[in-house]
Order: C-alpha cells, then sequence, then structure tokens
C-alpha cells in the first residue's frame, strides 16, 4: 500500500516540480515595484520603456522596476485588475486616462494627494498641463498624472495635396475643407489609388466621434460620470459629417477603417489625410518617403480634439514605502527632461510646459514643427469620454458609429440606441 | 455518368490512375492550402516595404526575425511554453493514467455512473467556464503561474478515456502472470500496462502538446507578466493591431512561435497524423 | 472471507487511483459549473458593495439583449458556414490523397498542416490577406479588375471572412479521419463494383459515403464543439466588430467578464453555452453512440 502512494505522490510532485520552475521569483532587499503599461501606437515603444526603466534603476539602486508590456489599454486594466483580483496588486500602473471611474468603482487606486508629503511635491501635482489633468481628478483629488497622452491630429500627405492641385502647404482648417480637399484628391487619383481621408473605425471608435462631436460643440458625457448625452442633435450631426464623407463626398472607402493599419495605410500612400493619435508621429516620420505635415483637426462649430492615452496610477494594494518608490518612479518618469525625450521617441506629448522648455524638445520642435501640434491643439482640448461602467457605454457608442460607418443604421437611429445601450448600463449609477 | 460507366467498365485496371483533372484539382487545393503559410515565410525574409507591393526581386533579410526577437522576450515564452506543456503532458499521463486504470479494471462503485461523469468533460471543457474557472484559481492563488495554466487540463476525460480503452484490451493472463510474481497493483500497472500501451501515449501526448502548444483563451486570462505567458499570449500581445507594428515584423514573430512544432511536425508527420488518428478514432 | 476483504480492498484501491483526477475535475469543471448557475442569480455589487441576488433577472435582460440575439444567431451562422463546407473539402482531400496521386506526400502535408498552427498564428497570417486597401486579397482582385471588399470591416462580409479563415484552419483536420476511414474500406467491394460496371461517382455516394456516416457524424460533433470553443482568432482580426458583425458566444461571454467587469452576466450567458453544449452531449451519446462502433 506504501509503494504505489509514495509513487503516486512522487509523480505529481515531479509534475509540481517542472511547473513550480516557471514561477521564480525573489525578495531581495530594494523596494520592488511592478507596473503594468500599455501601447497603442507603433513603433518600438517597449524598448524605450526598457531604456527608461534600466536609466531609473541606475540613478536610484534601492528601487527595482519590473515594467510589464500587457497590450492595449484594454488588456492592461484587464491585467492589473486581475492581478488585484488574485491578490498580486501591482504598485503602480500606466492604464488608459479613462480608467479612473472603474478604477475607483474596483476601489483599486489612491489618490497622489494621499503620498504627497511636502508643499514641492504638491506643487508638482500642479506642473502639468491642466487640459491633461481633466481626466485624472475627481473631487478635487489628483488620481491619474499625465504619461503618455496624446490629442488627436491630422496628419496630410503634402506630395498628394500637390499632385491634386492643392497648396501643399494648407491643411483644411474646417470641415468643409477636407471634405472638399478629400473629395478633390480622390477625384484626381487614377482609379483606386488614393482615398481623400480616413478615420479610423476600429480601436477606439468612440474617440474620433467624440472629437467631431466637440467640434461641433457638444459634449458626450457629463462630469461625474454617470450621465451621456450620445443622441443630441449635435452628436448626430457629428456622425452625419463623418457618414458623408464616403457617402456624399466618396472620399473615404466603405466600412470600418483599422486603427491598426491605418498608419501603414497612410505610408503606403492609399490616404492623403488621416486622423490619428499624435503618439505615431515619430513611427510616421521614420516610415514615410514622401513630404508629409501634421496640424490640428479642422472645425466646425470649434477647433479642438479629446485628450487620449495614458495616466500613471497608484494601486491601493501596496505598502507606504512602495507608494513613495512608486511616486519616486512616477516623478522621474515625468520630469521634464524624460518627458522630452519620451516625447521625441514617439510623438506623445510632453506632459508640462517645462518639457518644451528643455533645449532638446525645443530644439527638435524648431527643427520638426509637427511635435508641437498635439499641445497647440490642448486649449481646444476636452476630457476624453469617461464614465462608470466605461467599458459597456464605450462599447454602445462604438457600435453605434460603426453601424452608422458601414450604413446598418442611419446616424441618428444608430446614436438613438447606443443612449438607450448607455443608460441601462448606467442605470444604477444616477446620483 | 454512364459513360464513365462504360469507361471504367472496359479499363478495369485504371482503378490505379486518377483522371487528370483529379490531381489538378487536388494539387490545386493543396497550393491554396498552403499558400498563407508560404506568405507569411515571404513576408518575413523581406524587407517590410515589400509586404505590401509584391516584387519577386526584392532583397532578402533576416532583420525582421532579429527585430522580433529583440522587441518582445520570445526566449521566455519559449520556456514557457516548453514548461507549461511538459508540466501538463506529465500531469495528464500520470493523473488520466491512475483514473484509466481504476476504470478498466477495479470494481469501483458506481463505475459506469462515474465514467460518465468523466466524459461530460469532453463537453464542459475550461475554455467554456473560464468565469468561474478564473475564479478558482484565483482563490487558489493559481493567477499568473504556470501551474494556473496546466491545472484545469490535467484530468483530462480525452486522457481517461483513451487510456481506459487501450487498458482494457490488454489481456487479464499478462495481469494475472505479474500478479503471481509478486507484482503490487502499481508494478503491475508500471511493468505491464503503461509499456503495452505506448502507443496510446505517443498518440495522446503528441494530441495534448500540439492542442497545449496552441491553446490561447485560458492562458490569456490567466496569465499577467511576461514569465508566465506562453508563446500564443506574448504573440497576440505582440501584434495586437492597435500596436501597429509592421506586418514584416509580425511575420517574422509568427513564424518564430510556430516554428518548433512545425518542424517537429514535418519531421515526424507519420507519427503526427497516426497519432492524432489513433486519439481521435475511439 | 478472504474474497470479500480483497474485493472491499480493490474497490478501495479503484477509488483512490481515481481520487487525483476527481479532485481535479471536482474543482475546474463540477464546481464551477455550478457556481456559474448560482452566480447568474446575482448582479454584481456597485461601488463596493457585495453582489445582489435578483433571481431570473439576468435571464430576463438577455432576453431583451438585442445583442445578445446577435450573437447567438452569428454563432449558428458560423456553425454553419464552417461545419458543412470544412467536412466536404475534408472529404474531398481525403479521397484525393487515397488515390494514387503524384506528389501525393506534400499534398497531403499541405493539408494538414494549418493544424498544427495556433489560431493567433492563423489569424495573424489572414489579417495580410484580409487588409481592406493593401493586404492580398484586394490586390490580386485588383489586378483582375474587381474593387475588393473591406473584409473584415464591412459587417456582411466580416463574418463570412472569418467563416473562410476556420474552414482553411479545419478542413486539413477532418482530413485524416476520413483518410483512416477510407482505407479501412475493404478493396474488393471497389473490385467487385469495378467488375458491376459501378461508376465511381455512383460508387461514392452507395457505397463509399454511407460507409463513412460514422466518420461524418463524428466529426460533425468535434466541428459542432469547436464553433462553440475557438474563438482566438476573434481577438486579432474583428474583435467582434465591427458593430458585433463576427462576435461569438464565448467571445461575449469574456467581454462582459474581463472588459466590463460583469461576471454574472457572463455566468447567464454561459449557462446558454453549457445548454447548448448539453443538447450536443445527450446527441452524441444517446443518438450516435448507438449507431457507431465505438470501442
Amino acid at each position: 500500500m506504501t509503494t504505489p502512494i509514495k509513487s503516486i505522490m512522487q509523480g505529481l510532485s515531479l509534475a509540481g516540480l517542472v511547473v513550480a520552475a516557471g514561477q521564480a521569483t525573489a525578495q531581495e532587499e530594494p523596494v520592488e515595484l511592478t507596473l503594468y503599461y500599455p501601447v497603442a501606437v507603433g513603433g518600438a515603444l517597449t524598448d524605450v520603456i526598457d531604456g527608461l526603466v534600466d536609466d531609473f534603476e541606475a540613478d536610484h539602486p534601492n528601487i527595482d522596476v519590473n515594467a510589464i508590456y500587457a497590450g492595449n489599454y484594454d488588456d492592461t486594466r484587464v491585467r492589473a485588475l486581475s492581478a488585484i483580483e488574485a491578490g498580486d496588486a501591482p504598485q503602480l500602473s500606466v492604464l488608459f486616462s479613462i480608467d479612473l471611474f472603474e478604477l475607483i468603482e474596483q476601489d483599486a487606486i489612491v489618490p497622489f494627494d494621499d503620498v504627497v508629503e511636502t508643499d514641492e511635491e504638491r506643487a508638482w501635482l500642479d506642473s502639468f498641463y491642466p487640459g491633461l489633468m481633466e481626466n485624472g481628478r475627481l473631487d478635487g483629488e489628483t488620481y491619474g498624472i499625465p504619461f503618455q497622452r496624446s490629442t488627436i491630429v491630422l496628419y496630410w500627405n503634402k506630395d498628394a495635396f500637390e499632385a491634386a492641385g492643392l497648396d501643399p502647404e494648407q491643411p483644411p482648417q474646417t470641415w468643409d475643407e477636407m471634405a472638399e480637399m478629400a473629395n478633390t484628391i480622390r477625384d484626381a487619383g487614377d482609379g483606386d489609388d488614393q482615398w481623400g481621408v480616413m478615420i479610423p473605425s476600429t480601436g477606439y471608435p468612440y474617440w474620433m466621434f467624440q472629437a467631431l462631436a466637440f467640434q461641433n460643440g457638444h459634449r458626450l458625457m457629463s462630469d461625474d460620470g454617470t450621465e451621456v448625452y450620445f443622441d443630441d442633435p449635435a452628436a448626430v450631426e457629428a456622425l452625419e459629417y463623418w457618414v458623408s464623407l464616403t457617402d456624399e463626398y466618396q472620399a473615404m472607402p466603405d466600412g470600418t477603417i483599422e486603427w491598426g493599419t491605418l498608419r501603414q495605410n497612410f505610408l503606403e500612400e492609399s490616404t492623403a489625410m488621416m486622423w490619428h493619435s499624435t503618439g505615431n508621429l515619430t513611427a510616421v516620420r521614420e516610415g514615410a518617403d514622401f513630404d508629409f505635415g501634421v496640424s490640428m483637426l479642422p472645425a466646425k462649430e470649434q477647433p479642438g480634439s479629446p485628450t487620449g492615452g495614458g495616466n500613471f496610477y497608484l494601486f491601493k494594494d501596496s505598502t507606504d514605502e512602495e507608494k513613495r518608490a512608486a511616486m519616486t518612479f512616477v516623478r522621474w518618469m515625468t520630469a521634464p527632461e524624460r518627458a522630452a525625450a519620451w516625447s521625441m521617441e514617439t510623438g506623445y506629448m510632453g506632459v508640462s510646459e517645462a518639457a518644451y522648455e528643455t533645449d532638446a524638445l525645443s530644439d527638435y520642435v524648431e527643427d520638426f514643427p509637427a511635435a508641437a501640434v498635439a499641445r497647440d491643439q490642448l486649449e481646444h482640448s476636452t476630457a476624453e469620454l469617461s464614465t462608470y461602467q466605461g467599458g459597456r457605454v464605450r462599447r454602445a457608442l462604438d457600435n453605434a458609429v460603426q453601424a452608422a460607418l458601414t450604413g446598418q443604421m442611419a446616424p441618428e437611429e444608430a446614436l438613438q440606441q447606443a443612449q438607450q445601450e448607455a443608460e441601462a448600463a448606467l442605470r444604477r449609477y444616477a446620483r | 455518368m454512364t459513360t464513365a460507366a462504360h469507361a471504367n467498365h472496359f479499363v478495369p485496371r485504371r482503378r490505379a490512375g486518377v483522371p487528370r483533372l483529379e490531381t489538378l484539382a487536388a494539387w490545386l487545393l493543396a497550393l491554396i492550402w498552403i499558400f498563407p503559410l508560404l506568405y507569411a515565410v515571404w513576408a518575413a525574409i523581406h524587407p517590410s516595404e515589400f509586404v505590401a507591393s509584391f516584387e519577386l526581386l526584392a532583397p532578402l533579410t533576416v532583420t525582421n526575425f532579429i527585430e522580433a526577437w529583440n522587441d518582445a522576450p520570445f526566449a521566455r515564452y519559449y520556456l514557457n511554453t516548453f514548461l507549461m506543456v511538459s508540466g501538463i503532458v506529465i500531469g495528464q499521463f500520470i493523473v488520466c493514467t491512475l483514473a484509466g486504470f481504476a476504470f478498466a479494471r477495479f470494481p469501483v462503485p458506481g463505475r459506469d455512473i462515474l465514467f460518465m461523469l468523466v466524459l461530460i468533460q469532453l463537453f464542459v471543457f475550461p475554455e467554456v467556464l473560464i468565469v468561474e474557472n478564473y475564479r478558482i484559481a484565483s482563490g487558489l492563488g493559481l493567477i499568473d503561474s504556470i501551474a494556473g495554466i496546466g491545472l484545469p487540463y490535467i484530468a483530462s476525460a480525452f486522457g481517461i478515456f483513451l487510456l481506459r480503452q487501450t487498458f482494457k484490451t490488454i489481456p487479464r493472463e499478462l495481469e494475472d502472470a505479474a500478479r503471481i510474481e509478486g507484482c503490487s497493483w502499481m508494478g503491475v500497472l508500471l511493468k505491464v500496462y503503461v509499456p503495452l500501451a505506448k502507443p496510446t501515449y505517443l498518440a495522446y501526448g503528441l494530441v495534448s502538446i500540439s492542442h497545449h502548444w496552441n491553446n490561447f483563451l485560458w492562458p490569456l486570462v490567466v496569465t499577467n507578466s511576461v514569465e508566465t505567458r506562453p508563446l500564443t499570449v506574448g504573440l497576440a500581445i505582440f501584434s495586437a493591431p492597435e500596436t501597429g507594428v509592421n506586418w514584416a515584423t509580425i511575420s517574422a514573430a509568427t513564424l518564430l512561435s510556430i516554428a518548433p512544432l512545425l518542424i517537429a511536425f514535418l519531421l515526424f508527420q507519420r507519427q503526427f497524423v497516426q497519432s492524432f488518428l489513433r486519439a481521435g478514432i475511439r | 472471507m478472504q474474497a470479500l476483504t480483497s474485493h472491499r480492498h480493490m474497490q478501495l484501491y479503484g477509488a483512490l487511483l481515481l481520487l487525483p483526477a476527481a479532485v481535479l475535475l471536482a474543482t475546474f469543471a463540477y464546481l464551477p459549473t455550478i457556481s456559474t448557475l448560482i452566480n447568474s442569480l446575482f448582479l454584481p455589487g456597485i461601488r463596493g458593495e457585495p453582489p445582489v441576488f435578483v433571481g431570473l433577472e439576468n435571464y430576463q435582460v438577455l432576453i431583451q439583449d438585442a445583442t445578445f440575439w446577435k450573437v447567438a444567431r452569428n454563432n449558428l451562422f458560423y456553425a454553419l458556414g464552417t461545419i458543412p463546407t470544412s467536412i466536404a473539402l475534408a472529404l474531398a482531400m481525403a479521397l484525393f490523397v487515397n488515390a494514387r496521386l503524384p506528389g501525393r506526400g506534400f499534398v497531403r502535408m499541405a493539408y494538414f498542416t494549418p493544424t498544427v498552427l495556433p489560431m493567433i498564428a492563423a489569424a495573424n497570417i489572414w489579417m495580410f490577406f484580409y487588409a481592406p486597401q493593401i493586404g492580398l486579397f484586394n490586390h490580386l482582385l485588383d489586378v483582375v479588375g474587381i474593387n475588393g471588399p473591406n473584409w473584415l470591416g464591412d459587417p456582411s462580409v466580416a463574418l463570412f471572412s472569418v467563416i473562410m479563415m476556420t474552414i482553411w484552419k479545419e478542413a486539413g483536420f477532418f482530413m485524416i479521419f476520413y483518410l483512416a476511414a477510407l482505407q479501412s474500406i475493404p478493396p474488393d467491394l471497389k473490385e467487385a463494383a469495378d467488375l458491376e460496371g459501378t461508376g465511381r461517382w455512383s460508387f461514392f455516394w452507395r457505397v463509399t459515403f454511407p460507409l463513412l456516416m460514422p466518420t461524418t457524424l463524428f466529426v460533425m460533433i468535434n466541428a459542432l464543439i469547436n464553433a462553440v470553443r475557438v474563438v482566438d482568432h476573434l481577438f486579432i482580426l474583428t474583435k467582434g466588430g465591427p458593430n458585433n458583425a463576427t462576435n461569438l458566444l464565448l467571445y461575449y461571454v469574456y467581454e462582459n467578464a474581463f472588459s466590463f467587469f460583469d461576471r454574472p452576466y457572463a455566468a447567464t450567458i454561459t449557462v446558454i453555452i453549457l445548454l447548448v453544449l448539453a443538447i450536443v452531449a445527450t446527441v452524441k451519446f444517446t443518438v450516435l453512440d448507438r449507431r457507431i462502433h465505438y470501442q
């Protein structure tokens, strides 16, 4: 009787050994920080982050940082929250700036105000562009420190403009101009090779739509994240304009336009203009073998774009020492020189005025003015769509945008449906 | 149709020769079927600017592979996948052997009902129960561990079923002989049953390896970090369309992740096909 | 007396042998099934409160959830689109490879290779084919003067595109089961038919196909399960879009559980999937196993 059981146990522990070999971690003297971060635009950003982390660790030998790339923004939020649920919470993370409500809902984060100690540190909280703080503050507390932040900008191919007889230095200023120009380029092209404009409608369709709605003078949600206004006439008009780029102006292809491959489309010159995150700027610059420009988005009632991108958050489930170390890391990462370097490597914004005052970035901007467009656009920016039940609410809006663009529903009908779905999702949150 | 029948009637020996049309169709289908893979190879060994413009004489390069290798920790993903797959297969062999042995030879009370209960798992597999399994794995502290990826699959109904069938075909006389020689039950299992079931183990092992090497959804949910992610999850995260990584690099990364299994398959085609067959036809 | 102890002993021993499997199956199959049923009766707690028992409310919501019905319909079309075609192709492949054919080894390898790829890798490759302006398919169509569709971006085409890739991935797998079955058909049947002058076509329909029936049913069950179980490619190709045009049940479960943090609703949808699988299982165990030679 003993022998068989012994051999069973041996067998099991053998399997256990093999399995256990995969999960090695070591606890050392220095403070260990784990953070998750997303990448949503092109380029080898993981390399850049790894390089920054190495530099930080060289500066701070008593802090070990384990930065984990976890996919896109949604994936990263899922990973971070799942780690919390499993009792293995990270100390900080870069997550979507608009995850604020859900992170609070899950009781996952603490405001930076709880961790700062000195006046100098309190002043640091106010050192960023106010426009970038809109999504990171709630009830007077600062939960998100801006890091990989963007606005939507318009990239245009100057060669294509010239070929179509347009002024290559004159990007469209208004909706009408953009539609007309796109149409002209489309007509001037031979056959199906080049489209006038592409606005991506997968990945983050709600974001693009929010830009259009805001340009039409409309905000899509309440400040407390419990209400949305998707079916307002101004919103409907915005979606109608987007649809008309295809239907009326024949300047944009049918169906949805893939967020991920759009940059490739632009570089392959299959579109003369694209709307995309400024985070793509460096990748576009490195990939384009034609002359291109970057400008603010065109205006209807007003110019503008929602901000976007990722903020640093501090997680609740960590020691005070870890929180301090995490804040040290966040401060280091967002310090003007690093913010400047990060901006040049990627195209994301330098998050503070001081970043643009560094020699490196101010020289860079002088040489390559496109790098400052996103910042200049900040004064016309609005907070990104952020509500409770954000996943559901955004999905409802995404679906409406896609339904309208693919001709399944009229814009008004689609937005009404999205409004109903969002209200259903939010019904338990009304204050 | 009648003409065909007559033609056949007059040349009965033509049984061996296939009409040319069928050969053509077979080859055409084969080319279509292999084409995506060839295309991935093509995209991976040329500079990225040629991915969308198909020039035959484009220069060759290995930079895409180097880039992919450097951009994501593929070495670690290989190791994780290897540990996970071997852990699962070893665990399955042990647990399923014991259970299969019990079902084949021991008068366990309620054996048939128990066996039906096991067979239910053929339909209610871990992926479907992803929400609750996640909660359970979380409760057991298995999130973000390689054990967490593997454990739900260890008691495989499929493996238990296969081994039970195989053990049942082994003549009792062999077992009795071993018993007379004084073997314990465990000795009988290890000296008589297991050696005679080798082909089944090979078959089941290969099927299990290819299944878990390729498995995605559960590993995606249960892993959080580079230290545990298997290749499929690493590849999906690396090449998610959002990142706009260029296609040549994605192709290279894709080939890197499938290479070990693909090469093994090409080398041991016959064993693979036989294994799938043995495991599939019950 | 001795025999009785020995019998007892055997029973106990057998039970011990089953124990590891029983514990694991209970933990990862039976318990979660039961807790899925229970959890579908709750609403998630908001603002840090515990979940609320609401009886069948989730099921009411489900019945009124247009997206759920759309997803269920998608899954049905997906099954109808993938299963018969892959089975027909698998059969054709097996017949091709079973006949004497120049380069048979290569052809068989070509058919089978997609089977050993992960779905994720396959989706990565097909992503390039489907990209609307710059992808391979539309480049090729362009050459012959056709303006190709937006394969994954047009809701009327997207599900079809996903189906096409699935067929490519699955047909070779099913082929080998047909191949084995074909090889087990006694050659004298064919010889007798030749002597009688039976045409190849009618031989196939009157002899081969009926003999392959058990294989067809076996493959069909497998394909049906796969149609529910495998949603990996959606993560790469479409994420269920545009406007849920390619969303499938299990992916919808994933979204609800992990993107929307609504685990109870995910559990509710899981219950529906379990019901479907229970029907498949019942059909298999009661109807088919009686007809298929099993052991």
